[in-house]
């Protein structure tokens, strides 16, 4: 029983909005997100900029003592559930609940309650934990307090594959419900990484930019470091119609891959492969597709192979797409990345607009792809994809159509 | 560039990168020697650590072989000097 499925509700906290009206503004005006990096001191890293949250209270969303309990990536995981749930419509009886999936994604989950308590043991010399610190640092929080939140008990699990692990629980969610596993989902994915432990592993890296990010440019100098959480409902297209809901797109196709290759450095063979297959699950030519999000990080390694994946994978159809980068307003926000890509995929689909790559400077003759430079573009959108292609290889691409 | 300064460079790639020293020249390439980009971050690192010194990420890019590398330490090596920090300690 393959059912079509829909995406019926959306949310998002993001460097580029709080909430999916302004996310969307930002998005279509090409206005970048990225600015000092605050949530550290000065100096902690030699990277200045981040694509931080910026006006997110946890006391506007929480009780203080429910606020207390949560890292601040599940805080983002459960405001971007309920707006997703809001904005969706839905209301919850018993026997939705048992049969609606929560995947979440998350790569480094509540490291930043752990990096505290590290901190506080070997260089502040405290020799005892906060109680709450493992339940506050388990990368399943998110999916725990959703579904806590709204009484959901169907499955209910978290994924994690660095860079991916959005595009993947939000495949895996729409497998589920094209499948008759589950008769709704909600999945995305969240991310807070900016400790000081972490923030120093990644300057160990050398792949983070000392100014901004400019995907596909011959000047990128790295990626920017993005936080956030997005999240969608995922319902029966039949049954979204039935109840008169408001549909953004249609989520058509899920593709994955492993490069089997290397820890960091991407193969353009696994990323055609990863997109190949999500046209290949929607069922769809190559050649229907007119838009691409990128995963486009802005490093020296990525924006090159994913074009080569793209010219591999397309042919001569490459030259028609349009590809942008919205990691150049909303950074890179590792495990949730995928997530804040899926509902910019889905607003270009549902607007019939590309969004731009911003901070675009000068071509570089490597990534010879149409990259919709600084504005966006009105385009006639039937099938769109959004790519994630993580460290250590592991690649999950969606296919999104219009709603006819 | 001392002759005891490639030597003690090639010791440090050597030893991070678990290759004999004697298979290491000052003409040797990363490609010769299969040093990808991220054993060359780790190189950096290790760089660091011996010689006391900030190599800038645009290193990881610009610098091909050990000849480079050498000259890169060098020049930083001088530098500090030159700003009156303390001399390396020997490794």
């Amino acid at each position: 029983m393959a059912r079509r499925v829909a995406v019926t509700g959306m949310g998002i906290v993001s460097a580029i909005g709080n909430g999916i009206e302004a996310f969307r503004e930002s998005l279509f005006a090409g206005r970048s997100g990225i600015g000092p990096l605050t949530a550290v001191g000065e100096g902690v890293v030699k990277f200045p900029n981040a694509a931080e949250v910026r006006g997110f209270d946890p006391l506007a969303h929480f009780e203080e003592r429910l606020a207390a309990m949560l890292d601040r990536f599940t805080q983002f995981a459960l405001v971007t559930a309920r707006e997703a749930v809001r904005d969706s419509g839905l209301e919850f009886d018993e026997a939705l609940r048992q049969r609606t999936a929560i995947v979440t994604g998350s790569c480094v989950g509540g490291q930043t309650t752990e990096d505290l308590g590290f901190r506080d043991y070997y260089a502040q010399g405290q020799s005892r934990f906060h109680p709450l610190t493992i339940p506050k640092t388990m990368a399943n929080a998110g999916a725990s307090y959703i579904s806590m939140e709204f009484g959901i008990t169907g499955p209910a699990w978290t994924v994690s594959t660095a860079c991916s692990s959005a595009n993947h629980a939000i495949g895996q969610a729409f497998w589920m419900v094209r499948n008759g596993q589950t008769d709704l989902a909600i999945a995305g994915g969240s991310e807070a990484p900016f400790s000081p432990g972490l923030l120093k592993a990644w300057e160990a890296l050398r792949v983070v930019s000392p100014d901004t990010c400019r995907p596909f440019c011959r000047d990128r100098k790295g990626m920017i470091l993005g936080e956030g959480a997005g999240a969608l409902i995922l319902e029966p297209l039949d049954a979204a119609r039935a109840r008169g809901a408001r549909i953004y797109a249609e989520l058509v196709g899920f593709g994955m891959s492993a490069d089997a290759h290397h820890i960091t450095q991407p193969s353009a063979a696994g990323c055609a492969r990863a997109m190949a297959e999500a046209i290949r699950d929607a069922g769809a030519a190559a050649e229907a597709f007119q838009y691409i999000n990128a995963h486009g990080t802005g490093t020296a390694a990525n924006d090159p192979t994913e074009t080569e994946a793209i010219r591999l994978l397309f042919a001569g159809h490459a030259d028609r797409l349009a590809v942008s980068s919205t990691k150049s307003m909303h950074g890179h926000a590792l495990g949730a990345a995928g997530a804040l890509e899926a509902v910019a995929t889905v607003m270009a689909v549902a607007a019939q607009t590309a969004p731009p790559t911003a901070n675009f400077t000068e071509p570089d003759p490597a990534c010879d792809l149409d990259v919709v430079p600084n504005r966006s573009r009105t385009l006639d959108i039937e099938f769109a994809l959004s790519n994630s292609f993580a460290f250590g290889g592991l690649n999950a691409v969606l296919a999104f159509r219009r709603i006819a | 560039m001392s002759e005891e300064l490639i030597q003690r460079v090639i010791r440090v790639i050597a030893t991070s990168q678990r290759i004999p020293a004697e298979n290491i020249s000052l003409e040797s390439t990363f490609e010769e020697l299969k040093i990808d980009s991220l054993a060359g971050i780790e190189i950096l690192f290790a760089l660091e650590s011996e010689f006391d010194i900030d190599i800038p990420d645009e290193a990881v890019h610009s610098i091909k072989g050990i000849r480079g590398m050498v000259e890169g330490v060098a020049s930083l090596l001088a530098v500090k000097q030159s700003a009156g920090a303390p001399a390396p300690s020997g490794a």
